[in-house]
């Protein structure tokens, strides 16, 4: 099994190796048994007598972080599809992209994005899940984001990118919580602490994140903006990524986990409401779009919020509708994109208003597309699987129940009532899309290129998959018993068996969907009188809208922000420092009690002492005042030589003496450095300015005084110098203490202070020597 | 940098120079004991060479004392490093220093420890570095053209 999932991502790697032979044979056909083999490895599980199948391989042991795949009924499913499409779209994309194409791009992003699929699908550690989850974003990105010349591509990759990508990072989120909570990183573990999830005070947030991440990858309300953008893919992409695969991740993700949250009423509301809300935007969204592509996007959103909600409902026979619901809605609509991209291929338009009246022209593909088209809809004919699922799906909208409370009950009243409209749109889209394209009059004049029926072997994919649609319609338990029935028990928690009929009988669900077909067959026919509604609603309301508007706010507050911060100011640099130091040092000294003022421990003052330091205090203010740069540096020596008779008076022989010296060698290098100088100019701060500085250089200042009296009243420990006195001429073998300490005690600290020197020196020379260089230049 | 032309200050750097140079030779030695040490003596003596090109300019003092500065600094660091990494080939951490009583022919018993000689590494680099960049400064072509229009 671990084979299977990896072998897309070996063969991508293998494939720019075999762009050599790329002159003579397209490169799809090379690589095309790999998803076959595939599909024939998962096709042997499958069986009415079907057992889980486990395989595990080591990868991060330490952190409980494995390649441990889990193959049951749910995971079989999707692996079948992800394989079995797969299969069908590297065939039809050998038809689709010519060779002038970067077909070895195609193919490693296709590859990579198979094997990451097949990992999400089969993982059971959560953060292998997680892996291949954010691998499938990122190919995906690669692959909407293919034709990278185009910039609407470039949109729609970026967009998607940050739509999927926000919820994969919540998704980890909630991820993490629950291995915290469960202390275990298998999911079938998780499942097994239900309870001890459910009342786990972080639940709510595991819910919100999990469903945060589920919702965005499928492109539930509101966040399938990105699902239509991605149209800008190649149609082998939308089909296989936008219909079949990667927008059922979220969908996997909420079955995969919805037998922990099963019962709890807030993942019932939460998913039904948002399910039932994207079927029913969506399907109404999608009779406005007039790019072929783009109905199938917003139909697949729809479709995908119909399976979420069934998700939602939790009850047996809707889990059972949203299994089958998802086998079937793979076959139709990725035979339908397949369509669209033979029509987009062979008469250049994808453009519904231009094109019309194909049916004679393509008459397979119209046979082929009215099959997928009325699958779609749920048109009650025994040979088509749609209308299977869709009946499923109204006989579950009314068996709700098991939840309390009011608002719960009038949702529980809704539902049904959405679905009907959500569906009737979904009719109209459908038969809009069906005779929009193939009936009606064919104007030469409005398409690019003379269409003809597409090569056969072009046609081979969406004929099979129309196929399939048509052997689901009338054996639908062919696939009940093998299949279906282990998916819905792997989501149910206990196994789930029922018969699958083309006839329920009167009832409610058959007369919603008479509802359905009688007002969606009148409001296709009479499409033209209300189509003004669109103005009214959504009219500007758009989340497309609300999307650009953030990313533009994002951009420009973040640069807003950064260039009020970010002055270029040296000295607002400065003061954002030392306000930050005060901030942070005083608010812990405050906290910490740290303030000690105690005097008791103070040497007496002389008067020379005083007398020094009045004299550098006055140094010191004058250096601020000085007009003059001269004057500035000459007062500033006054404070170095002031230091200097400190340290005589405190008998620092040793520093006394360097003080001395380096102050001089400053004053020296200043006076040096002075001719290079600019005159002061005498600058006219404001007195804000001014204010400013006094008030931030106060606190500083003050600040520090504190940490120094404070500090001198705490002593934690032994000074260590009463050693360095001791042993200066025992251990060093000289009198001078400090000496000592700094060639033998403390050696390297000196060392490196030359080297410091050192550094100082060479730079110093470099510098005015390639100066001197680049001005010769 | 110019030469100044004036009698006394020359007369004098004469004499003051050297005594500059035996001070910092004397504190270089004193170190141990006394107040002084490498950085000290360093210093010093790099202000009185500094004192000598004040006085007699920049090229009759570098032809008298052809001294590439820069390789004085390299030198001083060397020596410090080298006389740490000797005490790892008796068995010693790096930077361990050792000092004894040695009779020598001309000076008798002396009290001789190998901090010195990392002193002295001290001082040559003190040196070196202090006058690689006041010369550098000094010698800086702007500062002579500035100098020249009298400003």
């Amino acid at each position: 099994m671990t084979l299977a999932i990896f072998a897309p991502l070996l063969i991508a790697i293998l494939i720019p190796f075999l762009s050599k032979w790329k002159h003579r044979i397209h490169t799809g056909w090379l690589i095309l048994p790999v998803p076959l083999a595939i599909f024939i490895y998962f096709l042997q599980y499958v069986g009415a007598d079907f057992q889980t199948a486990t395989s595990t391989l080591s990868w991060v042991p330490s952190m409980d972080i494995t390649f441990s795949f889990y193959l049951d009924g749910l995971s079989l499913l999707f692996a079948l599809l992800i394989s079995g499409i797969g299969t069908l779209v590297v065939l039809y994309s050998i038809y689709y992209l010519n060779h002038k194409e970067r077909l070895g791009h195609f193919y490693t992003y296709l590859y990579i994005f198979m094997s990451s699929m097949l990992g999400v699908v089969l993982s059971d550690n959560v953060y292998a899940l997680y892996t291949f989850w954010e691998f499938t974003s990122l190919s995906s990105f690669l692959l909407i984001g293919y034709w990278h010349f185009k910039e609407r591509s470039r949109y729609g990759a970026l967009k998607s990118m940050m739509i999927t990508v926000f919820g994969g990072l919540s998704m980890l989120a909630g991820l993490i919580i629950l291995t915290v909570v469960t202390e275990t990183t298998s999911i079938q573990g998780m499942i097994e602490q239900s309870d001890v999830i459910v009342e786990s005070a972080a639940f709510p947030f595991i819910l919100v994140f999990l469903i945060l991440g589920a919702f965005t990858k499928s492109a539930q309300f509101p966040f399938h903006i990105w699902l239509p953008d991605a149209m800008e893919a190649p149609t082998p992409v939308s089909a296989y990524l936008h219909s079949a695969t990667m927008v059922k991740a979220g969908i996997y993700l909420i079955a995969r986990f919805s037998p922990i949250f099963e019962g709890v009423p807030s993942f019932f509301i939460i998913v039904s409401i948002f399910g039932i809300t994207t079927l029913a935007w969506a399907s109404y969204m999608a009779v406005r779009q007039t790019d072929l592509k783009a109905i199938l996007a917003f139909s697949t959103i729809s479709q995908l919020g119909m399976i979420m909600a069934m998700l939602g409902f939790g009850t047996s026979a809707a889990i059972f509708a949203a299994v089958f619901h998802i086998l079937n809605h793979a076959t139709f609509k990725g035979s339908l994109f397949m369509i669209a991209g033979i029509i987009d291929h062979e008469t250049g338009s994808r453009d519904i208003r231009k094109l019309g009246g194909l049916m004679t022209l393509m008459p397979i593909s119209a046979t082929l597309a009215i099959f997928g088209t009325f699958s779609m809809a749920g048109v009650p004919l025994p040979f088509l699987n749609g209308f299977y699922s869709k009946e499923m799906f109204f006989g579950a909208t009314l068996e709700l129940g098991g939840y309390t409370g009011s608002f719960v009950e009038t949702l529980i009243i809704a539902i049904p009532w959405v679905a009907v409209i959500g569906s009737i749109f979904t009719f109209v889209y459908s038969m809009y899309l069906f005779f929009g394209t193939f009936r009606g009059k064919f104007d030469e004049s409005a398409v690019p290129q003379k269409p003809h029926e597409a090569p056969l072997m072009m046609l081979l994919p969406p004929a099979i998959l129309v196929l399939g649609v048509i052997i689901i319609g009338i054996f639908p338990n062919i696939f009940n018993y093998s299949l279906l029935t282990h998916s819905a028990a792997a989501i149910y928690g206990e196994s789930v068996s029922k018969e699958i009929y083309f006839w329920h009988g009167f009832g409610w669900p058959l007369y919603m969907s008479m509802i359905v077909l009688g007002v969606g067959t009148l409001l296709f026919l009479t499409k033209k009188y209300w189509e003004k509604i669109y103005i009214v609603l959504p009219g500007k309301l758009s989340f497309n809208r609300v999307y650009d508007w953030m990313m533009k706010r994002l951009e420009t507050s973040s640069e807003k922000i950064t260039s009020f911060y970010m002055t270029g100011s040296l000295r607002h640099y400065m003061i954002m420092i030392l306000v930050s130091i005060f901030a942070i040092t005083g608010y812990y000294l405050w906290i910490s009690d740290g303030v000690n003022f105690n005097f008791n421990d103070v040497a007496p003052i002389t008067a020379t002492e005083v007398i020094v330091a009045v004299i550098m205090a006055i140094a010191a203010i004058g250096t601020t005042m000085a007009k003059n740069r001269i004057a500035a540096i000459l007062i500033l020596g006054i404070v170095g030589y002031g230091l200097a008779i400190l340290f005589v008076l405190y008998s620092a022989p040793d520093l006394a003496l360097t003080q001395l010296i380096v102050e001089t060698v400053t004053v020296v290098l200043f006076l040096l450095c002075f001719y290079h100088l600019p005159n002061l100019t005498k600058s006219e701060d404001t007195l804000t300015t001014k204010g400013t500085n006094l008030f931030v250089a106060l606190g500083y200042g003050l600040l520090m005084m504190f940490i120094g009296i404070s500090a001198y009243n705490t002593t934690f420990n032994e000074p260590i110098s009463k050693f360095f006195i001791e042993n200066t001429y025992k251990l060093g073998g000289g009198d001078n203490a400090v000496n000592v300490i700094l060639v033998d005690f403390r050696g390297i600290d000196t060392l490196f202070e030359v080297a410091v020197l050192f550094s100082a020196a060479l730079a110093i020379y470099a510098m005015i020597k390639l100066r001197k260089n680049k001005e010769a230049k | 940098m110019k030469r100044t032309n004036d009698l006394i200050l020359r007369t004098t750097t004469q004499l003051i120079a050297f005594i500059l140079l035996g001070f910092s030779v004397y504190l270089f030695f004193a170190g141990h004991n006394n107040p002084g040490g490498g950085f000290i003596g360093g210093l010093m003596t790099a202000a009185a060479f500094i004192l000598m090109y004040m006085t007699y300019g920049y090229e009759r003092i570098t032809r008298i004392l052809p001294l590439n500065f820069r390789l004085v600094f390299v030198t001083g660091l060397l020596i410090a490093t080298l006389s740490g990494v000797g005490a790892i080939f008796f068995d010693q951490q790096f930077l361990s220093q050792a000092d004894g009583y040695f009779q020598l022919p001309i000076f008798g018993e002396k009290h001789l420890a190998t901090a010195v000689l990392f002193d002295l590494g001290v001082y040559l680099a003190v040196v070196g570095v202090t006058m690689t960049i006041i010369l550098s400064i000094a010698t800086d072509q702007k500062s002579d053209e500035v100098e020249e229009s009298g400003v």
